[in-house]
């Protein structure tokens, strides 16, 4: 009798992806199954490596253009730890209207990947109509980045040394008046991934991280701070401004949405904050000659700490650039979340850790 | 299958060959209420065995060359192919990558190209609008009842 409901679970590997329609991008989980139960995962990377760490080395100009490419949905924090980078190298200092601009150009760009996150979790749950809502909430943030910038995704505003294009103050007032009507309409879409029950259902204790496990990862962002890890690059970046990171201790996946829900709420405050205040001077400073030297910069992007790391030995073509992006290590530590959990919770769950893969690979 | 067809409404498979998620997330903006592709009678679906329109976004890294050639070949005849975005349509920023085959119809034939990096949605639906008519013309269905 033992042996025969042995036979009967036995493990099955079920491959999921790279195409498969509850991920954007091809990712491949090779998951163990015990007849429904997943007891093991195996990741699979690759199907988006483009080889763009090198391509960004060729010339250190063109490579704001590049960099905004390595990805569609953070393109804005690429193009500005990339600028922050060489102008350490350059050790020239970005003017104060340049750095609140640049503010407002990120937390627009986290508003619109944070809803991006939430629809897709509610796509992922299966319910329509609340990811339809999410998706007009974002349309409005792109159309108004389009208004500032000329460009829904890849905006093209940095340039090293500032930014290239001003916010004028017909456009200061606009900002503020559309955060003020999206915090309206978003505060009734929290108060659904709060406590509708269907929600509920799906996410309250699937995919748990501990603070211990999430640490041994490295886990960064949302993923982090949903597990009880107060950390924030943002709390040097916008200082003059007020902020206060996130923290949730459950480390499931209701966690990490709500971790997100609550950023947008923030993010939206510090738009306002900065759209008001933005102080009066220069764009850009004008830099010369070539870079030389070695430099980190860090940065929080939507997902996570976003790290550039730039060599230079004073040709046009830099040595060598390295980058280290929030998902690679958030998307890794999947392969601790799903053991135990149901086959069906793999999309919501991988949808929590908000997966980018085309950070990872570059 | 057949009932479908006649009913004339296209059904859709993404696949992401490598993209920046740039054009991704612009396919995403069509299926919401701003711009809403359904109306055109096409509906967005995960499984290439009921596909009849493939939009490609992503320069074809060598890794997923091999896997969009099996989707294509597991899609019914007829069959379209979208490439959307400047790098699906030619390789464009990531010419020179080591990793990258160079634009979609690399790999296989492509019937529309869409423009821009990233191509904007309105754009997006004159591209698929235009994939739909050939479609309706190949399998002889008339774009008049397509409403219907
Ligand atoms: S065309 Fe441009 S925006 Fe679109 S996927 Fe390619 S690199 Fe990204």
């Amino acid at each position: 009798m033992i042996k025969e409901r042995d036979e009967m679970s036995r493990t099955t590997i079920i491959p999921f992806g790279p195409q498969h329609p509850a991920f954007l991008e091809p990712l491949n989980l090779s998951l163990k199954l015990s007849e429904e139960t997943v007891i093991g995962a195996e990741i699979n990377y690759g199907y988006n490596h483009r080889g763009l760490e090198k391509a960004l080395t060729s010339d250190f100009r063109r490579s704001i253009y590049m960099c905004e490419r390595v990805c569609g949905i953070c393109s804005f924090f690429h193009s500005t730890a990339y600028c922050q980078s060489l102008e350490s190298l350059f050790q020239v200092q970005v003017p104060e209207r340049a750095r609140y601009i640049r503010t407002i150009m990120m937390e627009s760009q986290r508003l619109t990947s944070h809803l991006l996150a939430l629809g897709h979790t509610a796509e992922a749950i299966g319910f329509e109509s609340l990811f339809m809502q999410l998706f007009r909430e974002r349309e409005s943030i792109m159309r108004m980045v389009n208004d500032i910038s000329g460009n829904r995704v890849h905006y093209s505003m940095n340039a090293i040394g500032g930014v290239r294009r001003d916010i004028s103050a017909q456009q200061r007032s606009d900002i503020v008046s559309r955060m003020d009507g999206l915090e309206v309409r978003f505060e009734e879409l929290a108060k659904i991934f709060e406590k509708d029950p269907t929600i509920r259902a799906r996410t309250v204790g699937k995919g748990v991280l501990t603070p211990e496990i999430a640490r041994s990862y490295g886990v960064v962002g949302p993923v982090a701070r949903a597990s009880g890890i107060a950390q924030d690059l943002r709390e040097t970046y916008c200082q003059g401004l007020s902020f206060r990171p996130v923290v949730r201790e459950e480390g499931d996946a209701y966690a990490r949405s709500m971790v997100r829900v609550e950023e947008i709420l923030r993010s939206i405050d510090l738009i306002r904050q900065t759209a008001s205040e933005l102080p009066g001077g220069a764009l850009n400073i004008p830099f010369r000659g070539r870079p030389t030297g070695e430099t980190f910069t860090r940065l929080e992007a939507p997902r996570g700490e976003l790290l550039y790391y730039v060599r230079a030995k004073g040709t046009t073509d830099l040595e060598r650039i390295k980058i280290k992006t929030p998902a690679f290590v958030n998307v890794a530590a999947l392969s601790a979340m799903v053991p135990g959990c149901e086959m069906a919770d793999i999309p919501v769950i991988t949808v929590s850790v908000d997966p980018c893969i085309c950070c990872t690979e570059r | 299958m057949n009932g479908r067809r006649e009913a004339r409404s296209p059904w859709i498979l993404h696949f992401d060959t490598g993209s920046c998620n740039g054009c991704d997330i612009e396919i995403w903006a069509l299926l919401t209420p701003k711009y809403d592709v359904e109306r055109f009678g096409m509906m967005n679906k995960g499984n290439p065995k009921h596909a009849d329109i493939l939009l490609v976004t992503g320069p074809v890294t060598k890794k997923c060359a091999s896997r969009l050639k099996n989707l294509y070949e597991q899609m019914p005849d007829p069959k379209l192919v979208v490439a959307c975005g400047d790098c699906a349509s030619t390789g464009a920023p990531f010419v020179g990558c080591y990793n990258t085959c160079g634009g979609v119809d690399s790999v296989i034939p492509v019937d529309v190209y869409v423009p821009g990096c990233a191509c904007r949605p309105e754009v997006l639906i004159d591209g698929v609008v235009m994939a739909v008519d050939k479609w309706r013309e190949i399998t002889g269905a008339s774009s008049e009842g397509a409403r219907s």
